[in-house]
């Protein structure tokens, strides 16, 4: 430990600190723009200066380490003028053009210039002016606003690690872009606007939409992929405008996918905001009370294990519960949430856990992905696994299609063939895997929704046991979900009951009433022709042209919810808008439905309903906090291991733009599609 | 004035054989195994107690600076940089070492490679400098070739390679960090420091401190501490330029008085002493001298700095009467817009700045306050960047009005009479 004093204040902070730290240990605030504490340090805003003692000039903190005894001055005159004047240079060349400025409002130059800005410029000379650069349809550019404190470039490197953000040319001609001009090609490129300290980089969906003082800012957890991500909601009456990360250093320290960040125009597009019946073949508007009448009357006579009930990838946990307990009700056990197939096994957590949790990340020192490709099913994590590659060089594997993961990953060949040779020891890999102390097996949807599925993970699960991931102390047994909903649904035991069927046995005319929980992701052709759908959800999509009966409901950013994410953490989001039309929180819906039937489900408001959460399942009472275990129970899941196909694994997501109901109906969303996933010829090529 | 015998370069005009016969018969690599035999410490040491300070610009004594090498290294390499890249203007020194008496700087690379426990010495050449990395290179094959480096250079048991890399043409990869970045392959843009460079294992000398060490080794530490003054000790190569009858490369003793280097040497200012307007004593970067303080201003690193100027690269630049100064200076701002590197903010707003108002001020189109202004942002520049650089582009402005405000006052008033008042730019320009 260093003893430091600054400004007359002694603090203690680790050797090697940099002295911004030890200002900010000592609560003083220094002033910065290229400075991140999440990014490599760069020093060159020098907006950080401070006074150290019995150095002759000022030193920029940021990167200047502590020593002992070291005396620093953050208030002299000689900070003062130093931030001035660095302060002055960085307006000269700058537009100020704040009132057209999307950042306004919200700008790092902004309201430092309050603190060290001049009141008028002595700067006679014409303005630098920088062409503007396409970065695709997610991030705008007005160059000229740049500052070149080098976030963006360091971001897009370290932590995005893709090659895209350069600066070209030196001195004042200096400009940050692609150099050959071409969309961004990164899943968290989105992360770049909020890194920007001025207004070079913004939102190019939400350009000129709304000034920041005019939001209400409500918390959030994103449901477009299964991280959990935390997300603050940003709407102006009835509008979702945008969607930016929280901190939570446990799940997404800062950053947001560009999915779940972007997707926010589908909110508006699509919606089922009133209930429809279909008579003679066509779906025609109803009320309310048409669509139970409808749907009771259908019920009449039919037997519990004809009634089925899917639920989707977006649900929360309340209207799941609900749900089953209406199934309950009436007197069906056919319960499914897996309705891409996947042989998860729900009979003990740790089977369907990202067990090693996602900060635990940092603590691996090898990792296997197998029929998984985190770059598309979880940037977010992504960027976690690479950071720890970079930290440690740590050596990892790939079971499955070979991919650009951002990360030198071995790949170990394309089917689970791969992994019958790692059990049996003859793999190349197996003595990285071996040395490892705390190795992390990751299976992926792509390998669990195969028919030999449930062998696949067995088998990793053996993989885990046999090269030392399953210890009192470390648990290396992860399945990587992709649906944010189906850890929560799989701790509420929404999966078939004793004698119930499962999601395919449904299907095919199996049952005669089926309720689609905004489920969307499987072909509705399969389902039987006379069974009787109910589609309840929030977007017009395949389950609702498929269905019977649609019963509006919210999407996720219109209710509040519990979501459980992979790792088994349980995260409550809060309402920001309200549903738009007749659409109603879809718990409520449920709970109403069971009135018109008689059968009144025992909750009238969301305390009480939360109350049976914690019933059905203890870990709902422990919101936000994740503790970890170590593997208890060496004893596998439920699967022959030796029943793998030699049939090449696939990846469960092709297209990571457009994954669910929501995401299908944004139009930026499927500019995405189109630049990125299946870009058309053009005209010249 | 210094004797024939005490000159260390003494084939700098290139007169004799440049290649290794021509090096022996001087006296180059004679016995060189012995000078290592000495000992890892015993070179440092005597380099220290020769007072060499570092001939790039900044001063930094050289022994000193290689006693910073960790003494045991912590598993990675150490290495020797040879910092080759003469961008200063006005500085042609190593040029000359490089191309008439390359072996110099192999030997000396031997020698401080040697001492501190480095087995590579790279060389960044300017990449303008073609021929003198086509001889350097010879004279580097020709070191291989008679085992005086390599594996078991000169038979001393200890391995050292000399690498040529060229550079591509910036004046911040002379920047001993910005050097470094870009002999790795990356944009040539300053390290922060600390950590300094020898501090983890990589020492960047100047092409004549390297190239001096040999001789005072074989000659001892007292002889070169005995030329020169004290702590401003040995010889120097100084490149008068300018406003000369004879411009010239010499090596002369540190210490000698400024009038007496041109007039000996240089043939004189054009138009005699009286002619002489200004000097600017060590390269582009450092402040200019009216002829008053010529007069009498020894040139050595401590008396200049008494001056409020530097000794730099020992690069004269002489200026007479003819010269219109504020623009010569306004041109050292127009090539310091142009080499900043972009990295870090006051150097990269306030070269550019600094430009335009020193054109105004050629013109006269500014007015009287701005030149207060002026010198204002060039203080806001100086010590507030990453590298020196911000300085360098600082100094001659604040030289030129530190001395020289008559003159641009005058200028403005001119042009005042001529067009009524300034006309400054518009924002539509």
């Amino acid at each position: 430990m260093a003893k430091v004093t600054v400004d007359g204040i002694e603090v203690e902070v680790p050797n090697g600190s940099t002295v911004l730290q030890a200002c900010e240990a000592a609560g003083k605030e220094i002033p910065r723009f290229c400075y991140h504490e999440r990014l490599s340090i760069a020093g060159n805003c020098r907006m950080c200066l401070v006074e150290i003692e019995r150095a002759p000039k000022p030193v920029s903190s940021c990167s200047f380490p502590v020593a002992d005894n070291m005396v620093v001055k953050t208030d002299s005159p000689m900070v003062r003028n130093g931030r001035r004047g660095v302060m002055e240079f960085l307006l000269i060349n700058h537009p100020l053009d704040c009132p057209i400025c999307d950042q306004g409002g919200e700008c790092d130059l902004q309201d430092q210039a309050l603190g060290y800005g001049m009141d008028h410029s002595r700067y006679k000379e014409n303005k630098r002016a920088v062409k503007d650069k396409d970065l695709g349809p997610l991030v705008k550019t007005v160059m000229t606003r740049c500052i070149q404190c080098t976030r963006c470039i360091r971001f897009v490197s370290e932590v995005a690690g893709v090659p895209d953000l350069g600066a070209t040319s030196r001195g004042e001609n200096m400009e940050v872009g692609t150099y050959v001009e071409r969309a961004l090609g990164s899943e968290l490129s989105g992360n770049i606007i909020d890194l920007c300290p001025v207004g070079a980089l913004t939102s190019k969906p939400y350009a000129f939409t709304a000034r920041p003082w005019e939001l209400k800012k409500t918390d959030g957890i994103d449901v477009l992929d299964a991280v959990g991500t935390n997300i603050r909601i940003d709407s102006r009456g009835p509008e979702v405008l945008r969607i930016l990360p929280r901190i939570n250093n446990d799940v997404n320290e800062e950053w947001l996918g560009d999915k779940s960040r972007f997707f926010v125009d589908g909110l508006k597009r699509r919606r089922l905001d009133r209930p429809w019946v279909r008579r003679d073949g066509r779906l025609v508007p109803a009320s309310w009370a048409e669509a139970f009448a409808t749907i009771a009357q259908r019920l009449q006579g039919v037997p519990g294990e004809r009634i089925g009930a899917v639920a989707g990838d977006l649900c929360d946990a309340e209207s799941m519960l609900a749900l089953k307990d209406l199934m309950a009700a009436l007197g069906s056990a056919n319960l499914d949430c897996r309705q891409d197939g996947a042989r998860l096994d729900a009979s003990r957590r740790d089977f369907y856990l990202f067990n090693s949790s996602i900060a635990g990340i940092e603590e691996a020192d090898a990792l296997l992905l197998v029929g998984s490709n985190p770059r598309h099913e979880a940037p977010v994590l992504n960027a976690r696994i690479r950071k720890q590659w970079l930290h440690t060089n740590m050596p990892l594997g790939v079971i499955g299609p070979a991919a650009d993961l951002t990360y030198a990953a071995t790949t170990l060949g394309d089917g689970p063939g791969a992994i019958s040779a790692l059990l049996d020891g003859s793999h190349s890999f197996a003595p990285m895997l071996r040395d490892a102390k705390k190795p992390m097996i990751v299976v992926g949807q792509g390998a669990l929704r195969r028919p030999d599925g449930a062998a696949v993970l067995a088998a990793c699960w053996k993989l885990a046991a046999a090269f030392g991931g399953l210890s009192a102390g470390w648990h290396g047994f992860n399945v990587l979900h992709t649906a944010a909903a189906r850890v929560g649904a799989l701790d509420l035991g929404f999966v078939p009951g004793p004698g119930g069927r499962g999601f395919e046995s449904m299907l095919g005319g199996r049952v005669d009433v089926l309720w689609l929980l905004g489920a969307d992701e499987f072909d509705t052709a399969r389902i039987g022709a006379d069974t009787f759908v109910v589609y309840q959800g929030h977007h017009g999509d395949r389950g609702a042209a498929r269905a019977d009966v649609i019963l509006p409901g919210a999407a996720f950013t219109e209710k509040p919810g519990t979501y459980v994410n992979m790792e088994g953490r349980v995260q409550r989001g809060l309402l920001a808008v309200y549903p738009p039309g007749q659409a109603r929180e879809d718990w409520r819906i449920v709970r109403a439905f069971s009135e018109v039937i008689g059968r009144t489900l025992p909750y009238n408001d969301l305390p009480a309903l939360r109350k049976r959460l914690e019933q059905a399942n203890p870990v709902f009472a422990r919101v936000g906090f994740l503790p970890r275990f170590g593997a208890g129970d060496e004893s596998g899941p439920a699967g022959d291991p030796t029943a793998m196909s030699a049939a090449p694994l696939a990846p469960a997501v092709t297209n990571y733009y457009q994954t669910d109901a929501i995401t299908r109906a944004s139009p930026t969303m499927a500019a995405c599609t189109e630049i990125y996933v299946a870009p058309t010829l053009q005209a010249a090529e | 004035m210094l004797s024939d015998k005490d000159r260390i370069f003494t084939n700098l005009y290139g007169q004799h054989d440049w290649r290794l016969a021509g090096a022996r018969a001087r006296g180059d690599w004679d016995n060189t195994a012995a000078l290592l035999a000495r000992g890892r410490d015993a070179i440092v040491d005597e380099i220290k107690a020769s007072g060499l300070r570092g001939r790039g610009g900044a001063g930094f004594p050289t022994g000193m600076k290689w006693s910073f090498m960790p003494k045991v290294s912590d598993g990675r390499p150490h290495y020797l940089i040879v910092n080759a890249d003469e961008s200063e203007p006005g500085t042609c020194k190593d040029r000359d070492i490089m191309r008439h008496d390359p072996h110099k700087l192999v030997e000396g690379c031997l020698l401080a490679s040697f001492a501190m426990g480095a087995h590579a010495a790279y060389i960044y050449i300017r990449g303008e400098f073609y021929n003198e990395a086509v001889n350097l290179q010879h004279a580097i094959d020709e070191a291989y070739e008679a085992g005086l480096i390599g594996k078991n250079a000169c038979g001393s048991g200890w391995d050292c390679d000399v690498y040529l890399h060229r550079g591509a043409g910036a004046y911040i990869c002379g920047e001993e960090t910005g050097l470094l970045e870009s002999l790795e392959g990356k944009k040539g843009m300053p390290r922060l420091k600390p950590p300094f460079p020898a501090a983890v294992g990589s020492t960047v000398n100047n092409v004549e401190s390297i190239s001096v060490t040999p001789t005072i080794m074989r000659r001892g530490a007292s002889w070169f501490e005995a030329l020169g003054r004290p702590k401003n000790s040995g010889t120097k190569v100084f490149c008068i330029s300018g406003h000369v009858n004879k411009p010239c490369n010499v090596e002369e003793e540190l210490g000698i008085p400024l009038k007496e280097l041109i007039d000996t040497y240089a043939g004189g200012v054009r138009g005699g002493w009286d002619n002489l307007l200004a000097v600017i004593p060590g390269g582009a970067s450092v402040p200019l001298l009216p002829k008053s303080i010529c007069d009498t201003v020894l040139m050595d690193f401590d008396s200049l700095r008494e001056v409020r100027s530097g000794l730099g690269t020992a690069a004269v630049i002489v200026m007479d009467k003819s010269t219109d100064l504020i623009r010569a200076i306004a041109r050292l701002s127009q090539f310091y817009k142009h080499e900043s590197c972009g990295q870090c903010t006051p150097c990269r707003e306030g070269t550019g700045w600094m430009m335009r108002v020193m054109y105004r001020m050629v013109q006269g189109r500014a007015e009287p306050e701005e030149i207060d202004i002026l010198d204002q942002v060039t203080r806001q520049v100086e010590g507030h960047t990453i590298c020196a650089l911000g300085d360098a582009a600082a100094w001659p402005i604040q030289g030129l009005i530190r001395h020289f405000k008559p003159l641009m006052l005058e200028r403005i008033a001119e042009y005042k009479a001529k067009h009524g008042r300034p006309v400054l730019p518009m924002a539509a320009e």
